[in-house]
């Protein structure tokens, strides 16, 4: 069922499209860690306020497919005439742009509730003990909190990277021809489904297994001595 | 804009019940697998258990849509070859295979979790009260794994409901899809796009409600 001879055609189709996924999934992991951290804080806000909206953000994006939330952006904001008009269509009006927004905002709520889980597990007594020390809060944060809730959501901050590759092919349904889509697009003319997919899923994985050895690196980089 | 969802709201409700039926299917047959997986990926031969292992490291590392596609345009090849006429794969059975091989990697991950954190003294207890292996499995051991498994059972369950929105890409008539057609005949796709939304987070909200209860039903005697 499989021929070799197809492997060469289905290689070269599938690798065009490698690019853009890397381009996707690298963007949109930085936009969704970017936004995550201020997301996770106002998730451990003392202000109720605060806490009730961006839960709320959460809530709706973890509760709903990613698809959809991709087809609310690209599909869905051009149908308004304020956004069509403002200077930040040229930017909604490519379904790269679309897709790299859509997995960012995504991977931000999914991080945000991960980092913010982190928040919440440092002990009460070090933010008393820095207060206690007259240690400024924006101090406090980046010099004493930070650093151990994310040396402790690390590992998740990598599996994250990996679900956003994944997250990635779904910029296909937005006509943009990522590996899935250009995959896809040479499965109808070859009509060869075996060799062409098994080539993406390779790329996929070798991908998901480099992504998951730098985080590795970056986890013993990062780790205290002795512990 | 709300007369637009009144006139298909026949639609979306079929396409929300296709939905649900693909989630359902999906979960159900991904834990039929899984449940013969986990313990074989545990107690098997060394060999068995690799190829488990295998199974399970390579489905977390390709996309669920890739399975999807593979299944689908693969099917269709294996058995146009098989029956020697055309024959293509239906959307629903393409889906509920794509998205149960996917499931069943993560939820034999979950159960062998499960079963290996009862403790080992629960098996000898059971046996050395003259229990025969599957009966203390089924009294002992499985409720106290149960128990163990069931939040990353409703996680899973809720990544399911989630994934079978990709299904609507190779043309199975789920909440998705309708909604792809409709928001296509009324040209208002941000009112179908963001009901659909609505209705995926209701769902997931009440499931979310109602296995919190089952599990602390289930856990209240470890509290």
């Amino acid at each position: 069922m499989l021929s070799p001879d197809l492997f060469e055609p289905a290689f070269i189709a599938v690798k065009d499209g490698f690019l853009l996924t890397l381009v996707i999934t690298i963007a949109s992991f930085c936009l969704g860690q970017i936004l995550a951290l201020p997301l996770a804080l106002a998730l451990t806000s003392e202000r109720r306020p605060v806490r009730l909206g961006i839960s709320t953000y959460t809530f709706f994006v973890r509760g709903s497919p990613l698809l959809v939330q991709l087809f609310i952006i690209y599909y869905g904001l051009g149908q308004i005439e304020a956004i069509r008009d403002s200077y930040l269509w040229p930017v909604l009006r490519s379904p790269i742009y679309c897709a790299i927004l859509a997995i960012g905002l995504n991977s931000a709520a999914y991080s945000a509730e991960l980092v913010a889980g982190a928040i919440r597990q440092i002990p009460a007594g070090q933010w008393e003990a820095g207060k206690a020390l007259g240690i400024r809060y924006s101090v406090l944060l980046v010099k004493i909190v930070l650093p151990q809730a994310y040396r402790a959501v690390l590992p998740a901050i990598g599996n994250e990277l990996v679900l956003v590759m994944k997250g990635s092919t779904l910029a296909s349904a937005v006509t943009v021809m990522e590996m899935t889509g250009s995959a896809r697009v040479f499965v109808a003319r070859s009509y060869a489904p075996f060799e062409t997919f098994l080539i993406a899923g390779t790329i996929y994985l070798v991908l998901g297994a480099v992504f998951g050895r730098l985080f590795r690196f970056v986890e013993t980089r990062t780790a205290i001595p002795g512990r | 804009m709300l007369d637009a969802i009144y006139q298909y709201q026949g639609q979306l409700i079929q396409g929300l019940l296709t939905t649900l039926a693909v989630a359902v299917g999906s979960l159900l047959v991904g834990s039929l697998i899984a449940v013969v997986l986990a313990p074989l990926a545990i107690y098997g031969r060394p060999i068995v258990r690799r190829i488990i292992m295998g199974y399970v490291g390579l489905i977390r590392g390709l996309p669920e849509l890739l399975v999807i596609f593979l299944i689908f345009y693969g099917g269709t090849v294996v058995l146009t070859n098989v029956t020697g006429r055309y024959f293509e794969v239906d959307a629903m059975s393409a889906g509920i295979a794509a998205l149960s091989v996917v499931a069943a990697a993560y939820l034999t991950e979950i159960l062998r979790g499960a079963l290996l954190s009862v403790p080992a003294g629960q098996w000898e207890a059971a046996l050395a009260l003259g229990f025969r292996r599957p009966r203390a499995f089924r009294l002992v051991v499985l409720p106290q794994m149960m128990a163990r498994a069931l939040p990353g059972l409703a996680n899973q369950w809720l990544v399911i409901l989630k994934e079978s929105a990709l299904v609507s890409v190779v043309g199975l008539e789920e909440l998705m899809r309708k909604s792809v057609v409709a928001a296509g005949a009324t040209h208002q796709p941000l009112a179908f796009y963001l009901t659909a939304a609505c209705l995926y987070v209701m769902i997931t909200g009440v499931s979310t409600i109602l296995l919190k209860a089952y599990e602390s039903r289930l856990t209240s005697h470890l509290r």
